[in-house]
């Protein structure tokens, strides 16, 4: 199972074994990682499962569809370039050792 | 005399919600979630939507995993109904006969189901969705099926014709009203939704009302007041919920078609709050009551009666948002756009991305948004910020809305 660091604000890391098929968010809740909220369980509807991406990695994950473009616009934290929404990164065996930070704020 | 723990009746997302958010005030004492759903608390909205047409593992569905209650010290007790409140003795009486006492206590009880009254309607082909047994059932009963009526054009009923219409399914939606999600959404877009689901093959019939459901040969029949009879395998009602304010009604609370709370969560008795669905609540943001059916409503008025319950009380203000998934098509809804006096298009409904912003007494009170998400965020910041901006600036396309609202 490819597995994907969650790397908090302050530094703090969880490495969570990610079952192909499951999406960066699910992986998170179902493993209890703080500070992903994903209020709306993965509809792309509230953008509170805002991940910042390594640089390592951007190039590698699937592209940004206009629908989630647009939420990563509304964020409570800042976007950068590596800004996705969790809920919308399917895993992958590609995705192996992908490392993503939590922004210190969702809502 | 150790003091008695803090109970939330309930186990949906608002009471999950009290219970993370009264950690995060703070509140260190002994906290006690008791539902009556044998399963730790999950999201209802996929239930219609992905779960129903998919192969999901149930345990995907849910909110947390037991590791998160432990984590938090949220001690549970599922598959359990709270049966009476006494209040004077400060308890509550459970279905297995126990007796716990509060020293405050939360309702998070939610709403259930409208069933369908005409006669037959209690025929096993009839089904419903709202709880995961009952998602269950229906995407076991859809398997074999090859005909479903949907007896309710609302949000829940239209999701499910979508997903059975993916699945090559004959839908016919019979709708009493004459038009799609009259409650919630605007005459344009109720149009916009009666085409795509008749372009998407639905049998759709408005202002048609159902008065009697009958056994058939196989299936059942669905018999409407224009003699009209459609044959099913499967019949989904979506008419609606009742709120589940019995219990609070019974304990001697204040109760009008819901629990009702104050702007701060706050029950007729100010050791009990109640937040969610089951609340008729008054709501800070509109300036006027009423009860809610959402996870934004859950999740911000929970935050709201735990700050209460940790004597940290706050109003209830945050702008309702929504959101349905029906086809390829989202709809996000923000604010409380009906009634309205004024209503402005913006972007183009045949490219099938679109809002309408809508005006009330001369200031923006909401948006519905079809596959435009940086409308519907934007019309959510301008209305959290009370930003004054005109149906003309809205009807702009060439007027960026998020640099306005971010000021
Ligand atoms: C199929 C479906 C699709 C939806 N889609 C969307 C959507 O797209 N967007 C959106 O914003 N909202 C949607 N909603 C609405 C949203 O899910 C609800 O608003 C939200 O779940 C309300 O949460 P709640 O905790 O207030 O109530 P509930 O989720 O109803 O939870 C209440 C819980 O309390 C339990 N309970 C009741 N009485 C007792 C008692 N006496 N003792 C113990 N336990 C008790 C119940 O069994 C239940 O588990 C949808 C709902 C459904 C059913
Ligand atoms: S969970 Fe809501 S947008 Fe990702």
């Amino acid at each position: 199972m490819p597995k994907v660091t969650y790397r908090q604000p302050d530094g703090a890391e969880n490495v969570v074994d990610v079952p192909a098929g499951w999406s960066l968010m699910e992986a998170a809740i179902q493993n209890d990682v703080d500070g992903i909220v994903a209020e709306c369980g993965g509809g792309c509807a509230c953008a509170t499962c805002h991940v910042y991406v390594d640089d390592a990695f951007v190039e590698r994950l699937p592209p940004i569809s206009d629908m989630e473009g647009d939420m990563l616009e509304c964020t409570a934290a800042e976007r950068r370039a590596g800004s996705r929404l969790s809920c919308q990164i399917k895993m992958s065996d590609e995705l192996e050792g992908l490392v993503v930070t939590i922004p210190d704020r969702q809502t | 005399m150790a003091t008695a723990p803090y109970i939330v009746v309930g186990g949906g997302q608002a009471g999950l919600q009290v219970c993370d958010s009264l950690r995060k005030f703070g509140y260190e004492g002994e906290l006690l979630l008791i539902g009556e759903e044998p399963v730790l608390p999950y999201q209802r909205p996929p239930l219609s939507k992905h779960y129903l047409g998919g192969d999901l593992d149930a345990a995907r569905l849910s909110f947390r995993p037991a590791s998160h209650y432990e984590k938090l010290g949220i001690a549970l007790r599922l598959g359990v109904r709270v049966t009476a409140i006494d209040r004077e003795r400060r308890e509550v009486v459970c279905s297995d006969g126990s007796r716990l006492a509060y020293a405050r206590l939360a309702l998070t009880t939610g709403t259930r189901v409208r069933p369908l009254s005409c006669p037959g309607a209690e025929h096993p082909a009839v089904r419903y969705v709202r709880t995961l047994a009952d998602s269950d059932g229906l995407r076991a009963a859809l398997g074999d099926a090859r005909r479903l009526v949907v007896v309710g054009g609302g949000f829940i009923g239209l999701e499910v014709a979508a997903v059975a219409r993916k699945q090559g399914k004959d839908v016919v939606v019979i709708e009493a009203l004459d038009r799609l999600m009259a409650r919630a959404v605007s005459p344009q877009i109720s149009n916009y939704y009666a085409t795509l689901h008749r372009g998407h093959g639905v049998d759709l019939r408005l202002a048609t009302g159902v008065t009697a459901i009958e056994p058939a040969v196989s299936g059942v029949r669905v018999l409407t007041d224009r003699d009209e009879a459609c044959e099913a395998d499967v019949v989904v009602v979506g008419i609606g919920v009742v709120a589940n304010d019995e219990l609070a009604a019974a304990a001697g609370l204040a109760c009008r078609n819901g629990i009702v709370v104050d702007e701060c969560a706050r029950t007729s008795d100010p050791l009990l709050v109640a937040a969610g669905d089951c609340t008729m609540h008054m709501n800070g943001f509109l300036g006027r009551e009423l009860r809610l059916e959402s996870v934004q409503n859950a999740v911000d008025q929970a935050r709201v009666a735990a700050g209460t319950m940790c004597d940290q009380p706050e109003p209830y203000v945050q702008v309702p948002w929504f959101w349905s998934d029906q086809y390829d098509v989202k709809l996000q809804m923000a604010g409380i756009g009906m009634p309205c006096e004024e209503s402005v298009l913006r972007g183009d409904p045949a490219a099938g991305s679109f809002s309408y912003f809508y005006f009330r007494d001369g200031r923006l009170c909401g948006a519905d948004s079809v596959n435009r998400p940086a409308d519907h965020m934007a019309c959510r910041r301008l209305l959290a910020q009370g930003t004054m901006i005109t149906p003309a600036q809205v009807g702009d396309e060439g007027v960026d809305l998020m640099q306005i609202a971010r000021g």
